[in-house]
Formats: C-alpha cells, structure tokens, sequence
C-alpha cells in the first residue's frame, strides 16, 4: 500500500517553544490514523502544518506523492486533504449549503450553481451518512451537526485524506458513536483519515494505527492490535512522575468550599451539570480533566462571572457570592487562566495591576482619592515577595511599566501575588484560593516557584482549588484529585490512590450523558 | 378637518408618493454603500463626507460641461477613491473604523468644501446646472406611470439596484464570499478567498455608491451644491443598514419608509393643524425616528459577526 | 498583508513618526495651495503669521482654542473609556442655551447676587450636556445600542431645537429680527484677561479644567476604573470594577465638559447664542483628542495648534487668497497622517 500521506522530518517552533520536533510520519490509503497525546503535545500544530495554516520551520509534506506547497491552505484542498478543525469555521448566519459551497465556484461567475450544488449536497451527505438541512442557519444547529457540516465541507471539495481536530471533544456518547461509523464509511470507499483525540477508548475503537505525541516529538507509532490502553496512558505521559515535596500529613480542617449538584450554563462554553465538590482547610484539591468537560464555567463560576442555576453552592456555609467585586469581598483569591485578557490590563502599569482588586477599599482610596503612595509601596512589595522579573525591577522604575511588558511566568507570579495577598477573613475562616491553569506556558522555574507557593498556602491553613490539564502539576500539588467529565466531577479520590493508568482512563471514560 | 383629514389627503396624493421617492433615493444609495462595507466586516463612518464629495464633484464636472451621467460617473469615482483611504486605513493597517471613518468624513467635506471656494471664489449663490429631467415617457404606463414619470433615471436605477444586490449578494460566488468576510474570515481564508482584498474591494463598492447618493442630490433633487446639503443623510444611512437586518430588500423598504415618513412631515408642517407646531420639530422627525428605529432592533439584531473586529492573518 | 507587531521601538522611529506625519501633512496642503494659485511658501508664512505671529494673532488663536480644549477634554475623558462621545457639538448647544436661560432670568427674578447666578448658570450648563448624553449612555449600557450614531445624530436634533428657541421662547426682542436668544447681564460676562483682545477667563478656566481632567484621571478612583474599562472591560470586570456605572459617569463628565464649552462662549465671547456660533467645535474636539492622545494635558497644545490653523487661515485667506477650509484640510489630514504614524510604529506591515 502506497502512502497517501507523508510527513518528514516537519519542525516548527513558535519563540522559544518547540511546537513539533521533526516529525516523520506516513499515512495509507483506508486507514484510520490517530494522533493522541496530551494539550500542548504537537498535534494540532503537526495538522495546521499539513493543511497550510502554518509554515514549518524544516521537513516536507508530500500528498500523494507530490510535495505540498508551504502555508497555501488552497493547494492542499486542490490536492484533496481536508480538515475539519475543532473550534469550527462555520458563520453562524449563514445556511448550511452557503458554508459548504463558498469558494468552490470561481468567483466571478455570474451565478451560482445554487440547485446543482444542493444536489450534489444531499448526495455526498446520504452517501457518508451524515444527514443535514441544507438550507437551515447554521447558527440553529447542535453541536453535533455542526461538525457534520465541516465534515461535509472537506467531502464535497473531494477530500480524499480528511483530518479531525479533537473531533468527540464537544459531542455526545451517541453523536461519537455515529461519527465513528461515518469515518468507517470514509476509509471503506478509499479515504483515508487522521484523528486528533486525547480519548484513549475511541482510539482504540476506532484507529488502525496510533501515533503518540509527547512535548513535540513522535514517541510511538504502533498498530492498534499490538497495544493496549494503559501502555497508550504510559506514552501519553511518559516520565516519572517527581515525588510530590514533602508536606504536613495532618488531617484537612473545615470544609471551606462546599458545591452540591450545580448546573451552570455559560455561552459557547460546556456546562456543569451538577457538579458536586468540597474543599476544606489545609488542602489542595485538584480537578484534572480533559478540556471541555466543564472546568471553564467551573471557574468563572467561582470567578464570580457566571451564575449557578440550580443547586446549592456555599462559602463557609454561606450562599456564594454572584459578582466579582462579593468574591473578592467574601476572601476568594483567583487566579484566572487568561493571564493577560483577564488576569491583568497590559496597558496599566504593575503596579496598577497589583491594586486593581482593591481600588475601592480604605488601603488605597480615601475620599475618592487614590493613595498611590500606598498602591506603589504594595506593589512593590508584591514584587519583591514574589520574585516577579523584568526591566528596572525590583526597585527601578520597572514598577510603572505596562503589564503587558512582563513575560507569562512573572506576570502569573504578579497575579498570585495579587490573589495570595488577600486578607484571611474575620476568626481566621480561612481563605479559598481558586487557580485556573495556575503554570499552563510557563518555564520550569516559574513553575516551581507558583507550586511553593500554593503549597505553603495549604500549610498555612488555606483552601486550594487547583484546575489543571496538566497531570504533573496535579500529582505535584494535589492532597485530592477529583476528575471532572462532562459537566460533572464523576471521581474524588486520594492522591496516593490514583495510578497514573487509573487517572488517564476516568479522565478518557464517556460515561452515558 | 384635523390631522387626521390631513393625513389622509397626503397620503392619497401622487406628488406624495414621487416626493417620497426623491427623498429616499439617495438613502437607498447609502443605505447599499454602508451595507456593503458592513456585510464585509467593516464600519464606513466616511459615509457622510463622502456624500458631500460626490454631490460636489458630480456638480462640478457637469458644470465644467460633461453631461449628466458622466457626473455620476466622477461622483462614483472620487467616492471609490476615499473608500480606498478608508479601506487602508482600516483593513491592513487595522486602526479604529470609527476613528479612520470620523477622518475620512473630515478630510472629504473639507476638501470638497475648498475646492469649491477654489473654484467659486466670490460666489454667494452657487451657479446652477441644468439636472436630470423626469422621465414623463413613463407616464404612460397604468397604475404606477403617475407617480413613475414624474422621478428622474437616478431613481429608476435605485429601485433596480436594490434586488440586483441582493442577487449578487444571494446568488453569486463573489457575494457568499464577501458575506463569509463578513461573518468569519477565518472560513473564508480556509477557503482559498483573500480576506483583505475582498474587504478593501467592498469598501470602494460600497464608497462608490455613496458617491453616486451624493450625486444624486445636486444632479437631480436640487440643481446646484449648497454647504450643509447632506445634513445628517449619511449618519441616517448608518442607523437604516441597522434597521434593515444588513438585507438589500429590507433596506429599500425602510428608506421608502423612512422617505414616507419625511415626506410626509414636510406636507403636515404646511397642512392645517401641522403648521401649528414650530416647523423645527418636524425637521426633527427622521433622526428622532432613526434613533427609534436603532433602539428597537439593537438587542436582536444580527449583526454580521465579523463586524468591526480587524482580521489579523495567520491568528487562530 | 497583515500586521506584526515590533518588538522594540528606536528612540529614533518614535520622534521621526509624528513628524513624518507632520512632513506628509504640510506636503499634501502644499499641493492645495498650489491648485489654489498661491505661493506655497508665502501662504504656509501666512498662515503661521496670522495664527501666532502678533500678540493680537496669539490671544486671537488662544481664545479660540478655549472652546476646542473643553470639547476635545469631553471626546479625550470619553474615548479613554472606550465611550465615543460624538455628540459635544449637542451638548455645546444645550449648554449655552441652559447657561443663558439661567443666566438672563434668574438674577431678574430671585433678586440673588450675580455670583449665585453665576454658579447657577454654569452648573446648569454643565448639567444638560451631561443629561442629555446620558440618554445616550444608557441606551448603551441597557439596551447595547452602540453610542456613535445616536450622539451624531442627536446633534442635529439639538441644532433644530436651539434653532426653534431662537426663534420663540428664547428670542430676544432687542434684536431686530436675528435669530439669536437674549443676552446674558453683563454682570454675569467674564472679564478680559488681556485688554482690547477677544481673550477671557474662559481660557484660564479651560486650562484649570485641563489639569483637573488629569487630576482626576490620575489621582481618583474614578479615574483609575474609567482607564481600565478602557483598556480591557473584561479584566476590569474581573478585578470587580462595575462597568456600566463606570460607562455612565464618564458619559456624565464627558457631556459635563462640552456643555461647560457652550457656556463659557456665551459668557466669555458672545454673551447670546447664536445658531452658528461653534464652527464645529464639537467635532474638532474629536481631532483635538486624537492628536493629544487621548491625555488631558496634551489637550491644551492640540487645541492651540488647531485654533492657530482656523486663526491663521482666516488670515492666509485675506493675504493671498486661499480659502479658509484649508485649515479644516490641514486639521483632518493631519488627524490621519498621526493615526497612521502612531500605528507604524508599533506595528510593522508584512506583505504576505
């Protein structure tokens, strides 16, 4: 069997980071391909490559045989790859036929071929089994039926390699299942497919061969028949895990953050569907879990940004506060996962950005009156204490230079910094600390450092609640990892009685909806 | 006999309904022009300055001897010509469509403003020209011929170019591609099209056409250029493109609606019970109504999704 | 094309920038005052004669750019909060119709001293410009209908409202059939600051107000949380500011301030409203901010560079004929050219 598809030696750094580490790779015709690995491994970088969004750094890409030109996403759809990325590119106002059919007809035509192109439409679409209106706006669709229409973007231009970013990551048991079945279809008539997933169990139901991928570069390329799941776990993650720092083995205290069976809808985000947690003095629970299943309105939730529809949510038994100004009242301190759209203003010096929470209370105003002698000498403080780096800094004039300024992992230091800073409450309740992705981008250093400091917050009687994708950080930090899944927490269990191949697969389970 | 009385005399009268057709022309115009440039994801505050570049410029060039069409034409092109200022302002350069479009306002009516002191440089009085005659050939035909042979070609050619955009719009490659510009340029560049080009070229469409409503005025509703002639038409445009959902047809419905509206208060004002009220207060109906209008789709209106957020390539 | 941001920016660019937007500026109105048929050298001389080269030129210029530092203080105190104010020339209006009204009665009827009446009037001012833009601010923070095209098109509603005082309610008897309102008590005039010029307290008041808008933008709490929600609102937000409230205090200012301009002409420069007496100082406060950078303190120069074009061209255009709308021309274009300048600067255009 000749290869459809091959990758040689492709390289692509963005900066500093080392997006794909040459990669060699080939596909054959009627296979099914899957690219697993975790966030931030290389995948989606190594499929923007192929179809031309990106340029690479080295290596080729040959389809069919012929060598694909770099960055021309038209001269890989003429040479029949398809793509179907996992944040659509579909206009909502627009009918599913006018997604389908643009740029498929030369531009200055007079008219559109507008009968024959729906024909051809509900052809492909019975063809491949993936029924859809061709006239209905896609912005009426589910989820679901979006994606059939990306599929049938890439099938009517002739796709013959179809690509699929993540495609389960937003769908239900049941819509997978007939995904599957559609790409069974596919590679029967002769296409050939590669599909993106973290989710070990449809890999291994679906793929023909697997391709893992580990900080960019190609660890395994095996047959689906001569693997397992848990040796798949073992690839994804791959490397001892470091002995998490000693700590106090004292039992938790009072139970700080309690959430029984909340639902939370936010717009364009999964919900939470009765989501139930608790998180007491003097530990750090984790919520690890693939993204989509929840964690973003989790956190917004506890951000303050996002209401809770039903169910019950407290704060030291008390109902939890709905505006971000109560939250940061009521002691919570945030560290959200956006560090420069919402952790901080660019364009508002360092020192602004460490009083920004607090620019109404009597330490920093007066009257109406800023006491920016104060806000500065906090500021500078924060700095100091918290190692935050960067020009003129800590006592120069660094202070008053723009946020924007500073690189992530200082900036996420100011930001924890800012949040740490937040008063225990009255008799000593004890603070909930709420960190979003606390070390996502961040050098090794900074890493460290921002885990120091969670942890010495847990000593000091805090309650953490850490968010991450990231399962080296959360065996790093965690007394409790709770696995979130769908829009609900389905596992809390000790640290030490998580196996690394028990976490991957609750985290990869599809439980019925 | 009251308002009522009044109202029903009005609105029965044929020298209504072509007075409504006049004022509406050069909405119709402007309305298509910032409806272009707004279904490509761009704002074209120029609008308003661009009018009064094209109702100069037609003027002059028929002054200056050319024939009438041929004023159009020049009207359409100087229009064209500051589209493509504020297509570069606005598309690679990516500034503030507001603030480039508040500039190019500024820059059209002042130089247009100078050219004619430079070329009139003692006149109170503007020289006239002789504008477009009506099209009494159509009087003949039934029903509509009253009311159609008493409006001037530039209309005519309003009324057709409403559905002829709508069809290139619906119907052609050219416009599925320019509305997915519109609404997510990153599907367009997925599909081959240039997201650039394709917004510039809009903008000068669209500036185009403002130029032509310019035009209209000085060629054909009054038959000289007079300072302050647009008074707030363009702005009025912005508010209707709203109004009208960014649909060609709804568009020329709500600046005939619009145009009755006005039309009619001009009449109420001279009527009996209407010439009670100072006649500064019916002057106020059409951007009192364009506000209203604005406030009653702002929540669900459906606004091309692309609209004022600058296309940076390569950004996913 | 597309844009890219530079890393660093050379001492060198960021000086050469506003000044190649100056250079490309005087260029293209050179071309103008060609086609006018005028030297190019003698006109631009009579241009920076006639607008800062005699002490009558300079109070002149100076007491022109006393109404554009108020209105370009109300578009920079509203664009900083990402609030576009295109409705000072309204709020002008109203408030020099608000200030005379006050002004020419109330004295008359309660018999209190002028300086109440005086507080009076420029309380009142200040007070319609603000509430009428608040309708505006409102309409945005509940109804999210944008602001720019309701406050353009509220200035033509005020005009005809100012137009219908004139000629009735307001009107002033005296005046032999002009439309133009009852002036106000000389009493409640402000005083020259130079003798036999046109320049009055006005121009002080206008600089104090300047330094207050910085004041206040720099020093309260107000100030900080308008320049937040101006930079990101979704991060103030976060950080617990509150966003409409902060939107509809700006507004309040912002209308504030180009109401306080319509009352200091009528107090400092005409002593009754007019239809025409602000040649658009509404929109050149636009420019004025824009040029200024959006800073309080910068307002003053911008401001005095833009009157001394009006002032200068006015004079340019009796010594050798250009029309006056060249210094619209040159205010317009030059408003672009920094725009563009700014932008280079910090970003770098790639060709495919």
């Amino acid at each position: 069997m000749e290869a459809v598809l091959r990758l040689t030696g492709v390289t692509k750094r963005f900066g500093a980071l080392l997006a794909n580490d040459a990669i060699s790779l080939s596909l054959q015709r009627g296979e099914v391909l899957a690219l697993l690995g975790e966030n931030g491994a290389g995948k989606s970088t190594l499929v923007s490559i192929i179809f031309g969004h990106y340029v690479a750094d080295a290596g080729s890409v040959d389809v069919f045989g012929a060598t694909l030109p770099a960055g021309d996403p038209a001269a890989a759809l003429a040479a029949g790859v398809g793509m179907v990325h996992q944040h659509f590119t579909l206009a909502d106002n627009l009918t599913v036929l006018e997604n389908v059919t643009l740029g498929t007809e030369p531009l200055w035509r007079m008219r559109s071929q507008i009968a024959a192109a729906r024909a051809r439409l509900t052809e492909i679409s019975s063809r491949f089994g993936l029924a859809v209106h061709p006239d209905a706006p896609v912005g009426t669709l589910s989820v679901g039926e979006r994606q059939r229409v990306e599929i049938l973007k890439a099938l009517y231009r002739g796709a013959r390699i179809l690509m699929l970013d993540e495609p389960t990551a937003v769908l239900t048991p049941q819509e997978s299942e007939r995904l599957f079945a559609t790409l069974q279809q596919f590679v029967a008539s002769g296409l050939a497919v590669i599909f993106i997933s973290h989710k070990l169990d449809e890999v291994m139901a679906v793929a023909d061969r697997i391709a893992v991928l580990r900080a960019g570069r190609l660890v395994a390329d095996v047959a689906r028949a001569s693997t397992s799941k848990a040796e798949l776990a073992i690839h994804m993650v791959g490397r001892e895990i470091a002995p998490a720092p000693v700590r106090s083995q004292r039992p938790p205290g009072a139970v700080v953050l309690q959430l029984e069976d909340v639902h939370a809808a936010e717009a364009g985000q999964p919900p939470l569907r009765g989501a139930s947690l608790s998180v007491a003095r003097g530990e750090i629970v984790a919520i690890a879990g693939v993204a989509g299943n929840g964690q973003a309105t989790l956190a917004d939730l506890l951000f303050g940004l996002v209401h809770a529809s039903s169910g019950s949510l407290r704060l030291h038994g008390v109902a939890y506060s709905e505006s971000p100004r109560a939250v940061i009242v009521a002691g919570v301190a945030r560290v959200p996962a956006d560090r420069r759209g919402l952790g901080s203003i660019g364009e508002l010096s360092l020192w602004e950005n460490a009083a920004v929470e607090r620019v109404r209370t009597r330490q920093f105003a007066r009257a109406g009156v800023l006491r920016r002698a104060q806000m500065r000498a906090f500021g500078r403080d924060l700095v100091r204490r918290f190692d935050v780096r960067g020009p003129g800094l800590p006592d120069g004039s660094g202070l008053d230079a723009p946020a924007a300024q500073l690189s992530g992992g200082n900036l996420q230091k100011l930001i924890l910094g800012r949040a740490l800073s937040i008063e225990r409450g009255a008799a000593d309740a004890g603070r909930l600390i709420v960190a979003d992705q606390p070390t996502w981008g961040l050098d090794v250093g900074a890493v460290a450092a921002i885990h120091a400091r969670l942890i010495a917050a847990r000593e000091a009687g805090d309650a953490v609640l850490v968010i991450s994708e990231d399962l080296d950080e959360i065996f790093a930090l965690a007394d409790r990892i709770a696995v979130m899944n769908q829009g609900r927490i389905i596992e809390t269990r000790a640290a030490s009685q998580w196996t690394l191949a028990e976490l991957g697969l609750a985290m990869a389970e599809r439980r019925a909806a | 006999m009251g308002l009522a009385g009044d109202l029903v005399d009005i609105l029965g009268s044929a020298s209504f309904w072509v007075a409504t057709l006049r004022i509406a022309t050069p909405l119709i115009f402007g309305v298509l022009g910032v409806l272009l440039c707004e279904r490509a994801g761009v704002l074209n505050l120029g609008i308003e300055g661009i009018m009064v570049a094209g109702a100069f410029a037609g003027w002059f060039t028929v002054h200056a001897g050319a024939g009438l069409w041929t004023g159009v034409a020049v009207a359409a092109l100087v229009g064209a010509c500051f589209g493509l200022v504020h297509g570069f302002l606005t598309v690679p350069l990516a500034l503030s469509q507001h603030v480039a479009g508040l500039g190019v306002t500024l820059a059209a009516t002042s130089l247009a403003y100078f050219a004619y002191r430079v070329a009139f440089p003692q006149l109170t009085e503007p020289p006239r020209i002789v504008p477009f005659a009506e099209m009494s050939w159509l009087a003949s035909l039934p029903l509509l011929g009253m009311v159609l042979g008493a409006v001037t070609p530039l209309t005519l050619f309003a009324l057709l170019l409403a559905p002829a955009i709508g069809w290139i719009l619906y119907r052609t490659p050219l416009g599925l591609a320019l509305r997915m510009v519109g609404e997510n340029p990153a599907a367009a560049e997925g599909a081959g099209i240039d997201v650039t080009a394709m917004r510039i070229g809009a903008i000068v469409a669209g500036s185009a056409l403002m130029g032509i409503a310019g035009s209209f005025l000085t060629l054909a509703a009054f038959n000289a250029f007079f300072f302050n002639m647009v008074n707030g038409r363009g702005w009025i445009c912005v508010a209707l493109v709203v109004f009208a959902s960014w649909r060609p047809g709804k568009a020329l419905l709500g600046a005939l609606l619009f145009a009755a509206f006005d039309a009619g208060q001009l009449r109420l004002q001279q009527s009996g019970a209407g010439s009670q009220v100072p006649y500064q207060l019916w002057l106020m109906v059409p951007y009192l109504l364009s506000i209203a209008a604005l406030v009653l789709v702002a929540r669900k209106a459906a606004y091309p999704q692309a609209l004022m957020k600058p296309y940076r390539k390569g950004e996913r | 094309m597309r844009l890219e941001a530079r890393d660093t920016v050379s001492r060198a660019a960021a000086i050469g920038a506003p000044l190649g937007a100056v250079a490309v500026t005087l260029a293209i109105c050179a071309v103008l005052v060609r086609w006018a048929g005028a030297p190019v050298f003698a006109s631009f001389g009579a241009l920076l004669d006639g607008g800062f080269g005699s002490r009558f030129a300079v109070t002149e210029t100076l007491t022109r750019a006393t109404p554009l530092i108020f209105t370009g203080l109300a578009a920079a105190v509203a664009f900083r909060a990402r609030f576009f104010n295109i409705g000072a020339e309204g709020q002008l209006y109203l408030g020099a119709l608000a200030a005379v009204a006050v002004g020419a009665e109330l004295g008359a009827v309660t018999g209190l001293p002028p300086v109440v009446s005086f507080i009076a009037m420029i309380v009142a001012a200040a007070l319609a410009g603000s509430l009428w833009l608040a309708i505006a601010a409102l309409l945005r923070t509940r109804l999210a209908v944008d602001e720019v095209v309701t406050t353009l098109l509220t200035n033509f509603v005020v005009l005809l409202f100012v137009s219908w005082m004139l000629d009735g309610p307001m009107k002033d008897p005296a005046a032999m059939g002009w439309p133009q309102s009852v002036s106000l008590p000389p009493e409640l005039e402000l005083t020259k600051l130079i003798e036999r010029t046109r320049l009055h307290t006005g121009f002080a008041v206008a600089l104090g107000c300047a330094v207050a808008m910085w004041a206040i933008s720099k020093f309260t709490t107000f100030g900080f949380e308008a320049r937040a929600v101006g930079a990101n609102a979704q991060a103030a937000r976060f950080a617990g500011i509150h966003v409409d409230a902060t939107v509809i205090k700006t507004a309040l200012l912002s209308g504030a301030l180009a109401g306080l301009a319509g009352a200091v002409e009528v107090a400092g420069r005409t002593s009754y409203v007019t239809l025409d007496m602000s040649p658009g100082y509404g929109y050149a406060g636009i420019v004025v901010a824009m040029l200024a950078a959006l800073h309080p303190l910068a307002v003053v120069p911008a401001a005095i560079f833009i009157a001394g074009m009006f002032v200068g061209a006015d004079s340019m255009s009796r010594a050798v004929g250009v029309p006056t709308y060249i210094a619209d021309v040159i205010v317009a274009v030059s408003l672009l050219a920094v725009l563009v300048a700014t932008q280079l600067l910090r970003y770098r255009i790639r060709w495919r």
